[in-house]
């Protein structure tokens, strides 16, 4: 078919609520032949593009209380529907989560800040996701919920592929949940686009706790090399435990771009990412080792 | 398809629409509301030439369903300023030559309006950074940013 944005040309039942209980109805009833419509930046492309034609559109943004930045004592709770700008624009953010932070900052441009959600961001399950590598490195996990109740599941277990995740079809994300840093910690993010604001080639995210000299913990995660967004345990080994220098962290780099197993695509080759990858990884290590106030 | 009566409220004034689950809001503007401002460049997200704000805020018109506006408050470029009394911005625009084809104009002049809204007094940076999503082929980009520079020193 040919595909024109203009309009948009598959027809389907739209169904909106602000009870989540309500929504959830539908999801058990309708199943894989409904699709959630949150900020609609995944899902109207895909749509348009003919990518994919649900019969029923279930809007979830009306639902009030999924829209929510909480900071508790043990964890920063983010609900599903807030959107990209409405976490930029938070100061426990922007003050301690510095890789979330400089993810959003990286996506798109405003409107589409304005629109998106982190729950469609993760729901659209992309090897590309920007929010999915901080979450990664801060061990977040999903609260998802259904009529039959609520799961939780860990961020690391809920990718499975391009475009796959443990969510069922009666399910929704309905909370991002992001444990407190340690108070001597720190954590980054750099993404190379092929333009300013672009979909990532390839992203990382770093966090890393300190006790003194050493490295008592670090976390790394990219994304765009695999058809997931990926943990480097290799190279997390490498300076967990360890006194912290700059050799150090270059060696780290260079085993963390080892382990990824990146693909040629349209957006960039096999052999740039790999290379690519040591050096932002490696810059990304610095920034978070001086945010967790550690010397180099 | 069911059709759905909703509300909006477009440039001040409480609209009735009986719409298509499947009708987008850039179409419903231009189309049926006769406001031709907001622009269809790509339909996908990449060039700002749809830009309105839903309550406030920069938002892209062709990826909006309509009926998800139901309640909602938009404004398009129709609703900054009229013939008789320009809104600075479009005054500025027209100062420093920061239209050519004028294709992006309506969508550069909503964002910078949701810029300077929130941001009353932003730096060249931050105007570059606000509206590196409005393309415009014609221009450069500086004689943009300069006449949003200079639009608020006077709002
Ligand atoms: C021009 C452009 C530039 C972009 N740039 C970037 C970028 O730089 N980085 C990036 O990461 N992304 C980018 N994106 C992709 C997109 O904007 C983000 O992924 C955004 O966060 C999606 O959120 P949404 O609310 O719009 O999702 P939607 O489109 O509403 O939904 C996306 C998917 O998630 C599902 N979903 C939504 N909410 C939930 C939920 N609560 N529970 C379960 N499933 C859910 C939907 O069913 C759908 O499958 C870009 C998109 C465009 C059009
Ligand atoms: S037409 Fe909407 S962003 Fe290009
Ligand atoms: S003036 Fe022609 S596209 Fe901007």
């Amino acid at each position: 078919m040919e595909t024109n944005t203009k309009i948009l040309a598959c027809e389907y039942q739209y169904l909106e609520s602000s009870e989540l209980g309500q929504v959830l109805t539908w999801l058990e009833e309708y199943g894989e032949k409904a699709a959630v419509l949150a900020g609609g930046t995944d899902l109207l492309v895909k749509m348009k593009m003919g990518n994919l034609q649900p019969d029923c559109v279930i809007y979830i943004k009306k639902i009030a209380e999924l829209d929510y930045i909480k900071d508790d004592a043990d964890a920063l709770r983010i609900g599903a529907t807030t959107s990209l700008a409405t976490i930029e624009r938070n100061e426990v953010v922007k003050t301690y989560y510095s890789a979330l932070y400089e993810a959003v900052r990286s996506m798109a441009a405003v409107s589409i800040r304005n629109m998106g959600t982190i729950g469609g961001n993760l729901g659209n399950a992309s090897p590309a996701a920007d929010t999915a590598p901080p979450l990664l490195v801060y061990d977040a996990t999903l609260k998802l919920v259904s009529q039959q109740g609520e799961r939780l599941v860990p961020l690391n277990e809920f990718f499975v592929g391009p475009s796959q995740s443990v969510l069922k079809p009666n399910e929704i994300i309905a909370e991002i949940i992001i444990p407190k840093l340690g108070p001597d910690s720190g954590s980054s993010f750099l993404k190379l686009g092929r333009v300013s604001a672009d979909i990532a080639k390839i992203n990382v995210a770093v966090y890393m706790l300190r006790s003194g000299s050493k490295c008592e913990s670090c976390r790394i995660a990219f994304g765009s090399v695999a058809p997931t967004p990926i943990r480097v345990p290799q190279a997390e080994a490498m300076l967990n435990g360890k006194e912290i220098n700059e050799e150090l962290l270059g060696a780290a780099a260079q085993a963390g771009a080892a382990e990824i197993k990146p693909i040629t695509d349209n957006r960039s080759t096999k052999a740039y990412r790999q290379k690519v990858s040591k050096v932002i990884l490696q810059e990304a290590l610095q920034a978070a080792w001086q945010r967790a106030g550690g010397a180099l | 398809m069911e059709r759905k009566w909703v509300k909006i409220k477009v440039n001040g004034k409480e609209r009735q629409l009986y719409l298509k689950p499947n009708d987008l809001l850039l179409n419903v503007l231009r189309d049926e509301l006769g406001l031709m401002g907001a622009k269809y460049g790509c339909g996908i997200g990449e060039c700002g030439a749809c830009t309105v704000l839903v309550n406030g805020r920069p938002m892209l018109s062709c990826l909006i369903l309509a009926v998800t506006m139901d309640g909602q408050e938009i404004t398009t470029v129709e609703g900054l300023g009229d013939y008789d009394q320009l809104h600075p911005l479009q005054q500025s625009f027209l100062d420093h030559g920061a239209i050519q084809c004028g294709f992006c104009t309506p969508g550069m002049l909503v964002t910078a309006k949701g810029l300077l809204d929130e941001n009353p007094n932003p730096s060249e940076e931050e105007i570059r950074d606000y509206l590196r999503g409005n393309l415009c082929r014609c221009t450069g980009y500086t004689a943009i940013v300069k006449a949003v520079k200079e639009a608020s020193k006077a709002v």
